[in-house]
């Protein structure tokens, strides 16, 4: 599929990206390595715990990178069209904050952050936030401004938006401050919204609307999302295409269905399992032993075959390639490798997978 | 259920908090529930239904307004004995959402731990104490020498696990977790309840489970219990709930639990619970028993209409 696809459709190319951050006790390392493609209207979900590098790379495609923060190599390729129609293509790793700032962010690339409370104004009114974005990248006037403003608190399902737009954040629930949020994001009209973790602070049955919200707006606009969560319920229902990081690369890729239902990795199978699974009535969970590595050290080998119940002797020492599995499925593990030993998936997570394609048959 | 005595009772337990001259917030509005010595309780909800306040009020970091809370046949609600404190201060222990936040910057593992024992001098001498924090680490997954390193020194989850180190030290008979496990990686959250649930087995604590997670919830708990809005909505095992919901509340935070399965989740659709539009008043409700353990606050007439 990806590879039939020509090149205009890819609205952003990521091609290894490396980042290191001066801290007090050495350099880390937080990013080593990583390849990624955003095609138009497609959704892509970044998946990873804490300290792997997920926030780290949609930060860099902002150009809001700490300022110990160091892109070593890379590019980030940007194609979008310009006010005149012309096809344009940047590489957002050369252009200076500013620069970006002025052309990109905002206008081109959106963010809804994880917490709708510090992200938003408290001295502003909802209003004001919303109309300032537009105001300042497309140079209209204040009433146009406003109307558009009307009909974007509307569009996110805000009630009564006429009340609404002169109020003040605190004056609103979570949920709805968030649908602010995602207001504010599509006030220009962006070509990539990146969502990290826009649900993470919510409650259950909020996040369930936003999500459903954010899928609507995104099949209405054709624009292309980038989430990123560390929870695999909110990959399922909404990604086309997922990547799965650990110690800042990407350990394994593909789109939803591979994942999901042939994860070939030792730690997508960890992740699958850990999650909570309503219907079965096992009363232990699948936990991945071990923590995350320190990235201040240096990293010989897999990253994650100290936590690696399946790990070979090779993992300690060579860093594993890029493995093609078919499809759009790309695994970064020895495993794969032909010569490695036949190792097949925790029992527990197989039993899953097949009661899964059963229910898929049964549904049709 | 069972006939043994309830380690704790709470009785139409109210606490409110007075805001202006004119408005008080009812955050938690008559509750009642029990809980029996070995088991876990989850109490779910939303965030502002009140589920931390209730934990908060048990412990006595809030006083309550009315009602009454029975601690091992000793009323811990109203004012306090000499005795009764120290008893509830030592048997009754509280684990916290953030554990960054609730352990001492300032302060060494090894005394973050050790301080409730020496508030309440619970040991023989230096080398007793010493015994019961290492034996404590250990059995929380941590080793000897992280005794003597600082909080900030630890990840998230071995920050929580000695948040849980220090809840045990006590021995204590109820361990409140309030979120405990909310602020974690989903990976190191499994890490800390299988935790939790082995020690439970081991030394016998019961656990009130203060979460918004149903699905964790699950894992965890014998019996759960449902807030909104202060009040308890709904209450039953962990089966009945899961398998046999009533309350169109409960109905909607379980529609809310995102499946494994991505072709399913892709065309699941969350259930709305509107209050107004139900015109669901709780004051107004009364407790149905369906099975001795299953109970749904409705209006007679609500609970013709939700039982169908």
């Amino acid at each position: 599929m990806t590879e039939k696809k020509n090149k205009k459709d890819r609205v952003l190319s990521i091609r290894d990206l490396s980042i290191s951050f001066e801290t007090g006790s050495g350099i880390v390392n937080a990013i080593r390595g990583v390849r990624l493609d955003l095609f138009r209207g497609e959704t892509i979900a970044i998946v990873g715990e804490s300290g792997s590098g997920k926030s780290v790379t949609v930060k860099a495609i902002m150009g809001i990178l700490s300022s110990n923060g160091k892109i070593d190599e890379g590019s980030i390729i940007f194609n979008y069209k310009d006010a005149h129609g012309e096809e344009k293509s940047v590489d957002l790793v050369k252009m200076s904050p500013k620069q970006i700032r002025y052309q990109i962010c905002g206008k081109k690339i959106a963010m809804v952050f994880q917490d709708p409370m510090t992200s938003l104004d408290p001295t502003m009114t909802i209003g004001k936030q919303i109309m300032e974005g537009m105001i300042e990248h497309e140079k209209i006037s204040h009433a146009e401004a406003k109307e558009r403003a009307l009909n974007l608190l509307t569009y996110v399902g805000i009630e009564s938006p006429e009340k609404r737009i002169n109020q003040y954040p605190h004056q609103l629930s979570g949920g709805m401050r968030q649908r602010v949020v995602i207001a504010i994001a599509l006030s220009c009209n962006p070509d990539i919204l990146i969502c990290d973790e826009p649900t993470t602070a919510l409650d259950v049955t909020i996040q369930a609307k936003i999500l459903e919200l954010i899928k609507t707006v995104q099949a209405e606009k054709g624009i292309s999302v980038i989430y990123i969560t560390h929870d695999l319920g909110v990959v399922a229902k909404v990604a086309d295409y997922v990547a799965v990081m650990y110690a800042g690369k990407i350990v394994e890729k593909g789109n939803i269905n591979e994942i999901f239902y042939d994860p070939r990795h030792p730690y997508t199978w960890g992740l699958l399992s850990s999650m909570p699974d309503v219907d079965t009535d096992s009363h232990r969970l699948f936990a991945i032993p071990g923590s995350p590595p320190n990235l201040l050290e240096k990293i010989s080998g897999d990253a994650f075959a100290p936590r690696n119940p399946f790990a070979l002797k090779i993992d300690f020492e060579e860093e594993p390639p890029i493995f093609d599995v078919g499809g759009q499925h790309r695994v970064c593990s020895w495993l794969c490798d032909p010569r490695a030993p036949k190792v097949s998936m925790p029992e527990q997570l197989r039993i899953r997978i097949e009661k899964m394609k059963k229910e898929d048959l049964a549904n049709g | 259920m069972d006939n043994r005595a309830p380690l704790l009772q709470v009785k139409n337990l109210k606490q409110h908090f007075k805001i202006s001259r004119k408005y008080t917030t009812k955050a938690v509005d008559g509750i009642s529930f029990d809980i029996y010595p070995g088991e876990t309780y989850g109490l779910v909800g939303e965030s502002g239904s009140g589920k931390s306040t209730t934990g908060r009020s048990i412990i006595r970091l809030y006083t309550p307004t009315d009602g009454e809370v029975v601690f091992d046949g000793r009323k811990v609600s109203g004012k306090l004995s000499k005795e009764d404190e120290k008893y509830l201060r030592t048997n009754m222990q509280m684990i916290f959402q953030d554990p960054m936040a609730c352990l001492n910057p300032r302060k060494k593992v090894k005394e973050i731990i050790a301080q409730g024992l020496e508030i309440h001098h619970l040991y023989k001498d230096k080398a007793d104490l010493d015994e019961k924090v290492d034996r404590i680490l250990e059995r929380v997954g941590l080793s000897k020498e992280h005794a003597t390193r600082f909080p900030h020194q630890f990840s998230g989850g071995q920050r929580q696990r000695i948040g849980i180190a220090r809840a045990l030290i006590m021995n204590p008979k109820l361990v409140i977790a309030d979120e405990a496990i909310s602020a974690l990686d989903v990976s190191i959250q499994a890490q800390v309840v299988n935790l939790m649930k082995d020690l439970q087995d081991e030394l016998g604590t019961t656990y009130l489970f203060i979460a918004h997670d149903l699905s964790m919830v699950k894992y965890i708990s014998n019996r759960i219990g449902v807030m909104h809005l202060g009040h308890i909505v709904e209450t039953g095992t962990t089966d009945e709930i899961f398998h046999n919901p009533i309350h169109p509340y409960t109905k909607s935070l379980l529609s809310a639990i995102p499946h494994p399965n991505p072709v399913v989740e892709k065309k699941r659709v969350a259930m709305v619970y509107d209050m107004e539009k139900e015109g669901v008043d709780y004051t107004k409700g009364k407790l149905f028993q369906l099975t001795p353990t299953h109970s749904v606050l409705a209006t007679d007439d609500e609970f013709v209409r939700w039982s169908k």
